[in-house]
């Protein structure tokens, strides 16, 4: 029986006037905010720059910041049947907008488009999903004493959550792993929906290889990507240099890369975790102005072309006809067919993705990831029982960046062509994103988010330029709901009673 | 012609300029890290939206007829100083303030998140293309001359080391003299106990972030005039040579976090004199990592003493 | 490990007996201008009880820092005379103090890893002699089977601390949702985990309601008793010290006032004065001597 939200809370009359001039307050800031960079835009013309106005958007966002606080305060003060009912009319109102085209046909869809408030669908979409927002949370305060849950009582709610998705991971891990295996056979399965896959599994295996760091030891790495490029490079030019094959290269492109990782993170890893973040930070971008001019062995701006394409475990090429050695499809007695070498990449970095995987379950339940955790959650208690802080996060770093190495050995080799532009920050910034969508420490969670953040964006290109500005936004608000990461849950490593015996839980 | 006089000179005037707008980038870095204890990832952008912000307010008044350089300069200054302020300001209130009390993580985090929001945001607005603008001040004066190397000193350079020196005298005095001084220097020291004796928290956190704001703001106008051209991307490096300032002159330090700008500055210019003037950014960096290695309190920090 | 001989101090008897544990000689700490402990020297004995007492700020925290390996100190020696030969504290950096010369200990504000179980706890206290069992990681990601028994060793081991601390139980409960009285004793679960010659306990019982505090009473003496090592306290609950301690030394402003067992500290003019500021009083105040009803202190306040 749901609770009327009356009873049992102390309901304020509402002061319209201070109402009115909170929101008011609130528009003028993002007046303040928008005026510059919204109201005027500037235009590249020849021998300068010029400048238009927005002023029509400004207005609107400061309308819809007035109405949105307005809503907020609605709800603050436990009167949510306002919001309730102006919210979902307002949603409506933005979808069929929207939607105008599919409903009334191009024509008159054309005529109401032109009273969008934003030109943009994706702005109004962002818009629809905040009104969509309220009116759940107004929902929610119709039917709950309050209306909205305090953070423990949400932590406790999402891992639980997390909890379920873990439990529903032991069944739907191996029915992943299955649809994985079986997908090249797949008769959707084009060179397209490979490739994408192939990209997904790269991320997911990065994600996991960071997922150590970040998760486990809690150390925040933001240069991750620095790691990967060491591993791509150190691949590319052993490969195009000294003629040395994918299978005996990959394991140096690791190595180099956790040596990387050992001799960077050794002078910072005993300071303060913040430093840890910045110097990540500086290394990636300095990795980067690093191979972009040392021109004689990196090749600079144009990067390595020509690395060699990974031959089927040094029996076979993927190749039409191989002059000296086996082709692929002959010793399988096949026709000859260029996506072989793309299944042959989908296994191969499903392989080593869940070399990943099974060794972070591993360590995770060995002394040295026990150590990892404990670190994250009290440094100085380690130090009291005799851990060795430094060598402890450096094996976690080292062992991290490692894996980075190996992810990028395969960049290198599924591209065959590499240059530092493949390097920047933003894909630091995006498996750092999937890891906090994921929820720290959760391995099925950097599988969903690695799907959502990498595969949507492959699907629906018209989203790209906004990816980035998703996933910042994304981090925040992840971060402002619940700290411990979306779908954090930690599992423990080992248990005096077994799982399904629950000791009283006194607290 | 590199080991003349005048050439050093040369490189020490441009070390100079430079390093007025780090030390002033650098500034809100400690500060930050002074009163919350964590970098504020977000703060190079917040340069780069004062440059941004600047280089409208530039061509709004060159399209209004405002063409007295000490005026159109001192309108920009306000105007730029006030709007990349509340963008500060409004950083802290969304983003950190409800994370006061969560794990080191989650706020670093949700720094990061900030900083490639506030990119991405001002690369959709304004497009990613590089923004140039014309000199507004231009000339200068002879300061030296050596076998027909003439060492110039150009009235924007005067301008910016002039102006940062200024702002340094004005903010001291905040710092030293005012409440608002005395309650940030409480709060450095203990947030809780200063809120027990009536130090408005919330207010005082909200004044730094503006403080570092505004001073970075105007990093941004002189970056801008300096260089002349800016693109949405200027803020990653700045904050990264910026922050390696604050380090470098002891985090929590603000006389540190000046010295530490000038000297990276120094240090990138002369790089660049004498070596390549590619690998000045790895300059930087290296320095980073040195200063971490062997003097992590910097030269003017205080020791930090752990309490267990 | 270098022997301390040539530097021995004379050979002393420590106040309430013992074999000699611990020998602090001239300890001085300076934090820029301020002496946070100046000069202090003293004896600790194995299976003995040495209680440190002081006013606020006299400097007991400092020392345990020093001893266990948070601060360097200033000046001074300090050597913990181990079964396996000598180690001089002074020297051993950070988290070695625990590794080598199995020195444990637990903080005035907890600190345990409150995301991780209670039985988890007690295994990463364990990490040392784990590390070594498993190969340093090789052999434990392989499974074998010289891992798998030194870990089932461990929980063994966890178990009887568990049992000891009457937290078997709540093994499987995160360390973090555990009431505050459990948490205490968990602390000193996981340092006695560590097999420690030496375990410092700082406020073990701050914050405990009488019932508590008397059983913390019976660990400690259990603990004494049964494993023979020594147990540094210091402790503001003067019902806990006078009872279980067998040698008390009382620190104010840094120095060491007083020095020997509870009888003759407690009729030491000097304690009375550094407590009460005059010199009339025999005995310690009531609400020294009867901390026991912890007058004005719940439970929660930490």
């Amino acid at each position: 029986m749901a609770v009327s939200a009356a009873e049992g809370i102390d309901i304020r009359p509402l002061n319209l006037a201070a109402m009115v001039r909170e929101a008011s307050i609130t528009a003028l800031v993002v007046f303040a905010l928008a005026i510059g960079l919204v109201g005027f835009e500037t235009l590249d013309v020849p021998g300068g720059v010029a400048i238009r106005t927005r002023f029509a958007d400004v207005a609107v966002v400061m309308a819809l910041a007035f109405v949105g606080r307005i809503a907020l305060i609605l709800l603050r003060e436990h009167r949510p049947r306002p919001v309730l009912i102006v919210a979902p009319i307002l949603t409506a109102i933005m979808l069929v907008l929207l939607l105008s085209e599919t409903i009334f046909g191009s024509e008159s869809g054309a005529a109401l488009k032109r009273f969008m408030p934003f030109h943009d669908p994706v702005v109004l979409w962002g818009v629809v999903a905040v009104t969509v927002i309220l009116a759940v949370r107004a929902a929610y305060a119709q039917t709950h004493v309050s209306s909205s849950l305090t953070l423990e009582e949400r932590d406790a709610r999402m891992d639980r959550i997390g909890a379920g998705v873990q439990r529903a991971a032991r069944l739907l891990g191996p029915l992943l792993l299955g649809a994985a295996i079986v997908l090249p056979f797949m008769p959707f399965a084009d060179r397209r929906v490979l490739d994408i896959g192939v990209l997904v599994l790269m991320y997911v295996m990065l994600g996991w290889g960071l997922n150590i760091v970040v998760g486990l030891a809690g150390l925040l790495d933001l240069g991750y990507v620095a790691f990967y490029a060491v591993g791509a490079y150190s691949f590319a030019l052993l490969a195009t240099q000294f003629d040395v094959s994918f299978w005996v290269a990959l394991p140096f492109a690791g190595l180099m890369a956790g040596t990387a990782g050992v001799l960077l993170g050794f002078p910072v890893l005993r300071l303060r975790g913040d430093y840890l973040a910045i110097v990540t930070l500086g290394f990636g971008e300095m990795i980067r102005v690093i191979l972009l001019n040392w021109y004689s062995f990196t090749g600079g701006p144009d990067g390595v072309s020509g690395i060699p394409r990974p031959s089927f475990f040094g029996l076979a090429e993927f190749s039409r006809s191989v002059p000296d050695g086996t082709a692929f499809h002959e010793m399988f007695g096949l026709e000859y067919a260029s996506i072989h070498r793309i299944i042959f990449l989908f296994y191969l970095i499903l392989a080593m993705a869940l070399v990943v995987n099974v060794f972070t379950m591993r360590i995770r339940k060995l002394p040295i990831g026990r150590a990892w955790e404990a670190l994250r959650e009290d440094e100085t208690a380690c130090r009291s029982l005799g851990i060795n802080p430094r060598n402890t996060k450096l094996t976690a770093f080292g062992i991290g960046a490692m894996f980075a190495g190996f992810a990028g050995s395969f960049f290198a080799t599924r591209q065959g062509f590499i240059s530092p532009e493949s390097f920047t920050f933003i894909e630091s910034a995006v498996i750092l994103a999937i890891v906090v969508l994921g929820g720290f420490g959760s391995q099925i969670g950097v599988v969903i988010a690695a799907v959502v953040l990498i595969g949507l964006p492959e699907f629906f290109r018209d989203l790209q330029q906004y990816r980035m500005l998703a996933f910042g936004m994304a981090m925040v608000l992840i971060m402002l709901w619940r700290p411990a990461g979306l779908l954090a849950h930690r599992e423990p490593t080992l248990r005096l009673f077994g799982r399904d015996k629950k000791p009283e839980t006194n607290s | 012609m590199q080991n003349s006089f005048a050439y050093f000179l040369d490189q020490l005037i441009n070390g100079l300029t430079l390093g007025s707008i780090y030390g002033l980038i650098a500034i809100g870095y400690t500060m930050v890290y002074g009163i919350i204890g964590m970098i504020n990832f977000a703060h190079g952008e917040i340069f780069m939206i004062g440059a941004f912000v600047s280089i409208i307010t530039f061509l709004l008044l060159g399209m209004a007829g405002v063409t007295w350089v000490p005026l159109a300069l001192i309108i920009v200054l306000v105007v730029a100083m006030t709007l990349t302020a509340i963008y500060g300001w409004t950083l802290e209130r969304v983003a950190y303030r409800p994370l006061r009390r969560s794990p080191r993580l989650a706020a670093l985090i949700t720094a990061i998140g900030m900083s490639i929001f506030l990119q991405n945001y001002v690369q959709l607005l304004q497009s990613a293309r590089n923004k140039p603008m014309q000199p507004v001040v231009s000339g200068g004066v002879q300061v030296f001359e050596q076998q027909g190397y003439v060492v110039s000193l150009s009235f924007m350079q005067m301008i910016i080391i002039v102006l940062t020196v200024l702002l340094m005298i004005i903010f001291t005095t905040v710092i030293v003299r005012t409440t608002l001084g005395r309650a940030q220097r409480a709060c450095e020291q203990d947030r809780d106990m200063a809120a027990l004796i009536g130090v408005n928290v919330d207010r005082t956190i909200s004044l730094t972030f503006v403080m570092g704001a505004a001073l970075a703001s105007v990093a941004g106008l002189m970056f801008l005039l300096y260089y002349g051209v800016i693109d949405f991307y200027i803020g990653f490096l700045a904050g990264i040579k910026a922050f390696t300032a604050a380090v470098l002159g002891g985090i929590g330090s603000l006389p540190g976090a000046m010295l530490g700008g000038i000297l990276i500055g120094l240090i990138e210019a002369f790089w660049s004199g004498y070596f390549t003037v590619e690998y000045k950014d790895v300059a930087a960096f290296s320095i980073l990592v040195l200063v971490l290695i062997f003097r992590p309190t910097g030269l003017l920090g205080k020791p930090d003493i752990e309490k267990v | 490990m270098s022997a301390a001989d040539s530097f021995a101090a004379p050979v002393a008897e420590v106040p309430g007996g013992g074999q000699t544990l611990l020998t602090v000689e001239h300890l001085t700490m300076r934090f820029g201008g301020l002496v946070a402990i100046d000069d202090v020297s003293f004896l600790g004995a194995d299976g003995r009880i040495t209680a440190i007492i002081g006013p606020n700020g006299a400097g007991k925290t400092t020392l345990f820092n020093c001893l266990t390996g948070f601060y360097k100190p200033t000046v001074g020696r300090l050597t913990l005379h181990h079964p396996e030969g000598e180690f001089l504290l002074e020297r051993l950096e950070g988290y070695r103090t625990a590794q080598k010369a199995s020195v444990a200990r637990t903080f005035q504000n907890i600190r345990l890893f409150p995301r991780m179980t209670v039985l988890e706890n007690l295994i990463v206290a364990q990490h040392n002699k784990l590390m070594r069992a498993s190969g340093f990681t090789a052999a434990g990601l392989f499974g074998l089977k010289v891992y798998r028994d030194a870990e089932a060793k461990a929980v063994d081991l966890a178990r009887y601390w568990l049992d000891h601390t009457k937290l078997t139980e709540k093994a499987d409960v995160e360390a973090g949702n555990l009431p505050y009285g459990d948490q205490r004793r968990l602390e000193i679960a996981r340092a006695m985990c560590t097999e420690p010659v030496l375990l410092c306990l700082d406020e073990p019982a701050a914050g405990l309601n009488p019932r508590e505090s008397h059983d913390l009473n019976d660990l400690l003496r259990y603990i004494r008793n049964e494993h023979k090592i020594g147990i540094l306290l210091i402790e503001h609950d003067m019902s806990v010290v006078m009872e279980i301690s067998d040698h008390i030394i009382v620190l104010d402003y840094g120095r060491k006032i007083s020095d020997g067992t509870p009888k003759a500290v407690r009729n030491d003019p000097a304690v009375i004065r550094a407590y009460l500021g005059q010199e009339e009083h025999e005995e310690l105040p009531p609400e020294i001597m009867a901390g026991a009803d912890n007058a004005g202190r719940s439970p929660d306040d930490a």
